[in-house]
């Protein structure tokens, strides 16, 4: 009976713990450029619960679809690291080619797609075999890296080039080559896949192009009160799966743009640590998290109020983010 | 079959020391096997039989080879004239200029626009000529007006420059400075067919003013070497001073003659006693005495200008703003660091390569006009984009300021403000500038 009861005001202890808090307490996953560490974040308390040591000048990061592996991009050891999530050690190493800055998951889970910065190329990995399927020779400083939904079409963003390369991933080929303005940095289709949005840090703009004709459909331009022209530079972009907003990291204008994503207009502007980069949501969307290179800190922005809610002071130069998915 | 083998392995082997190793890859974009076949030096015809064009179709494949373009591409020909200035004194020549100096950066430069310009037809090439001091450089560059060059980048003392330019006016040319700073180009003798890569002395002197007055030194002792170029360097310095609010308390020229190891511990003190100061401003462009300079001070104070803390375009510890990448891609490449004179090449050929994947078109006029045009910018490695001034042809840009290890700060320094570009509060500005490009 005493029993009973006990569990009965447990029971209710926890509905109002869930109530209060978000749904799940997700995993954030922080690389962080200059002291070679992953800072590991829990969405729920926003506090960081550990710090993983990894390879040198960590930068592109993502987990694989069963949450298992974390990958790492470790640029100067020319090496894409593979963790186990539950016991946090090194498992392998890819053959990810020189240099890898960027890389993105094939919808399936497989294969791997990284750009190799310094040589111009695209590595294209089976996770599964350890093997390198192809090279795919792109442009100049190769980062932004975008997959369409079905996993037919690879974007390859090419920051000296200035191209968005079209790959077609069954033959490996490039089908086209869209060009933006100076510096593009990111690619990130629309879960729907009718719009690649791909950003450009030095051109200060976003251009939104259309898969199917590859022409940009609009350009984004930004305009801060107070903020130099020169200091907005766009990298990180995040699109909500409804398609209907989109945020957009300005680097050194220290904000994140929300930006609706049918009409174009920008919304609002978020304040927001120093030089941010890269974007992550919650898989519940109700959190975004910013990497902030230069204050060493990830911004937590509550997407429903559009406000910043916490920063948290990660290690130094924090650059790329993920988050588990449960 | 004998022939196809040959062919191919020469083509294996060209591909290979071209690009230090070699990977199967697989060969993009629209593939014109005819056209390689017939590249390779050999045709397909109807007698060859079909063993060997399966062989050689497969021994093509794994050649690690560019993607191939169906047409043949568009050229844009750049040519490079250096003529090197007075070199350092063996003495203080510490770091030996390398011998490919400006070239080197050239053609990392050109590697970068023909990796872009595959995609667009477009190929591009660096001719270099190098000239002794005592060569004439004028007949050089003629020559090189009568073979058609139109892109020409010029790494030669002002007065060469001057001659060239005006060697040039009227024709369908655009020249770059990628070594003078002499401020009088950028001035009163301004010429609209050239355009400056590199900061001129009144940048470099406003970009170091700038993070002095900032740290609250602004009580400079100015000491100036020899040579011209040392005199037009300080005069740079004393306008900036005037500019920012800082004072030249004391004023001396170095004349104890160059080398200086031996002596400077007994000379320097007695030179720079007697001053109340903050910091030591040198003026001596050929490094002939200002490293010896620091720490013999009468009193501990810094060094700044040529030597000690120096604002430049491009220094070996600057990664910031993905600068990181150029300057491993240019390691891999040379197996050295880059250096300011590797920039200033670099960046033109850049320009170049921009303007013509911009205006999809490798015709000399539609590139000229859009680097002239408000439409440029150029991704250059220094976090913002850098633009020309149109009213002298100045690339705008933010001033390094850099100690031999370690990249100190990059100017402008925050609060200086400018109505139009923060950049242009370093440099002489529309206003004040003396240039008039004839019409």
């Amino acid at each position: 009976m005493f029993t009973e009861f006990r569990m009965y005001l447990w029971a209710i202890a926890m509905s109002f713990a869930f109530a209060a808090g978000p749904a799940h307490a997700y995993t954030v996953y922080v690389s962080n450029e200059k002291d070679n560490t992953v800072s590991i974040i829990d969405s729920e308390t926003l506090e960081v619960t550990g710090t993983l040591d990894v390879g040198q000048r960590p930068r592109g990061i993502t987990l694989t679809h069963d949450g298992k592996q974390l990958l790492v991009c470790a640029s100067d050891d020319d090496t894409v690291e593979v963790y186990d999530v539950a016991t946090r050690q090194l498992v392998k190493n890819l053959p990810s080619g020189p240099d890898p800055e960027l890389f993105i998951l094939h919808p399936s889970g497989n294969p791997l797609y990284i750009a190799n910065e310094d040589d111009n190329l695209v590595t294209v990995i089976d996770l599964e075999k350890n093997k390198v399927l192809a090279e795919i020779p792109v442009g100049v400083e190769p980062e932004g890296m975008g997959i369409s939904p079905d996993g037919a079409i690879l974007v390859n963003t090419s920051e000296t080039t200035n191209m968005a390369h079209f790959i077609d991933t069954t033959t490996y080929e490039i089908i086209d080559n869209v060009l933006v303005d100076s510096r593009p940095r990111f690619a990130e289709f629309s879960n729907d896949g009718t719009a690649l949005w791909v950003t450009s840090e030095i051109g200060g703009t976003v251009s939104v192009i259309d898969p199917s004709s590859r022409k940009i459909v609009a350009k984004i331009e930004f305009e801060i009160p107070g903020v130099r022209a020169e200091a907005i530079q766009p990298v990180g972009v995040r699109l909500t799966r409804d398609g209907k907003r989109a945020f957009v990291a300005l680097g050194p204008a220290n904000r994140v743009a929300v930006i609706d994503a049918k009409t174009f207009e920008v919304e609002k502007y978020l304040l927001v640590g120093q030089r941010v980069w890269q974007l992550a949501l919650t898989p519940d969307e109700k959190l975004l998290f910013t990497t902030n290179g230069a204050s060493n800190d990830v911004t937590v922005i509550d997407v429903e109020a559009l406000k910043a809610v916490k920063s948290i002071a990660v290690g130094r130069f924090p650059w790329g983010v993920t988050i588990s998915s449960d | 079959m004998i022939q196809c083998s040959e062919t191919v392995r020469r083509m294996q082997n060209e591909t290979r020391s071209e690009a230090g190793k070699c990977r199967v890859r697989r060969i993009i974009g629209k593939l014109n096997f005819q056209e390689l076949f017939h590249s390779a030096g050999f045709n397909i015809s109807g007698s060859v039989s079909g063993t060997l064009t399966v062989a050689c179709l497969l021994a093509v494949l794994v050649i690690c080879a560019s993607p191939a373009h169906a047409s043949e591409p568009d050229k844009v020909e750049i040519a490079l004239v250096s003529q090197p200035q007075e070199l350092p004194p063996k003495l203080s020549n510490l770091d030996v200029p390398p011998a490919d100096d400006g070239v080197a950066g050239g053609e990392l430069s050109i590697k970068d626009n023909n990796t872009t310009g595959r995609f667009l037809g477009q190929e591009f090439t660096l001719t270099s000529v190098t000239l002794a001091p005592e060569e004439d450089a004028l007949a050089a560059f003629n020559e090189l007006l009568d073979k058609g060059y139109k892109f020409i980048i010029l790494n030669v003392p002002a007065d060469r420059l001057l001659a060239m330019a005006d060697a040039a006016r009227g024709k369908d040319v655009l020249l770059f400075n990628a070594s003078a700073r002499d401020d009088r180009l950028r001035g009163k003798d301004c010429r609209d067919n050239v355009l400056h890569i590199p900061p001129s002395h009144a940048m470099l002197a406003d970009g170091l003013a700038q993070y002095l007055v900032t740290k609250k030194w602004r009580r400079w002792f100015l000491v100036v070497g020899r040579r011209a170029r040392d005199a037009h360097y300080a005069e740079a310095v004393r306008k900036a001073a005037r500019k920012f609010g800082a004072k030249i308390v004391a004023e001396k020229s170095w004349d104890y003659g160059p080398d200086a190891r031996r002596t400077a511990q007994a000379e320097v003190p007695v030179f720079t006693q007697g001053v109340d100061y903050d910091i030591l401003v040198v003026a001596d462009e050929i490094g002939e005495f200002g490293e010896y300079l620091a720490y013999r001070t009468w009193d501990p104070r810094p060094v700044a200008g040529t030597q000690g803390l120096v604002p430049t375009s491009w220094h070996r510890t600057h990664e910031r703003w993905g600068s990181a990448q150029l300057q491993s891609r240019f390691r891999k490449a040379f197996n050295r660091f880059m250096t300011p004179l590797d920039y200033h090449v670099w960046a033109p050929v850049r320009a170049i390569g921009e303007g013509a994947t911009r205006t999809t078109s490798t015709d000399f006029a539609k590139i000229r006009d859009y680097i002239g045009s408000s439409d440029f910018e150029l991704a250059g490695f220094k976090g913002q984009k850098l633009t020309f001034r149109p009213w002298n042809g100045q690339l705008r840009q933010p001033v390094l300021l850099a100690a031999a290890r370690a990249l100190v700060s990059v100017s402008p320094q925050d609060g200086f403000l400018h109505q139009k570009s923060l950049l242009d509060t370093m440099g002489t500005d529309e206003p004040q500038s003396e240039c008039r490009f004839a019409e």
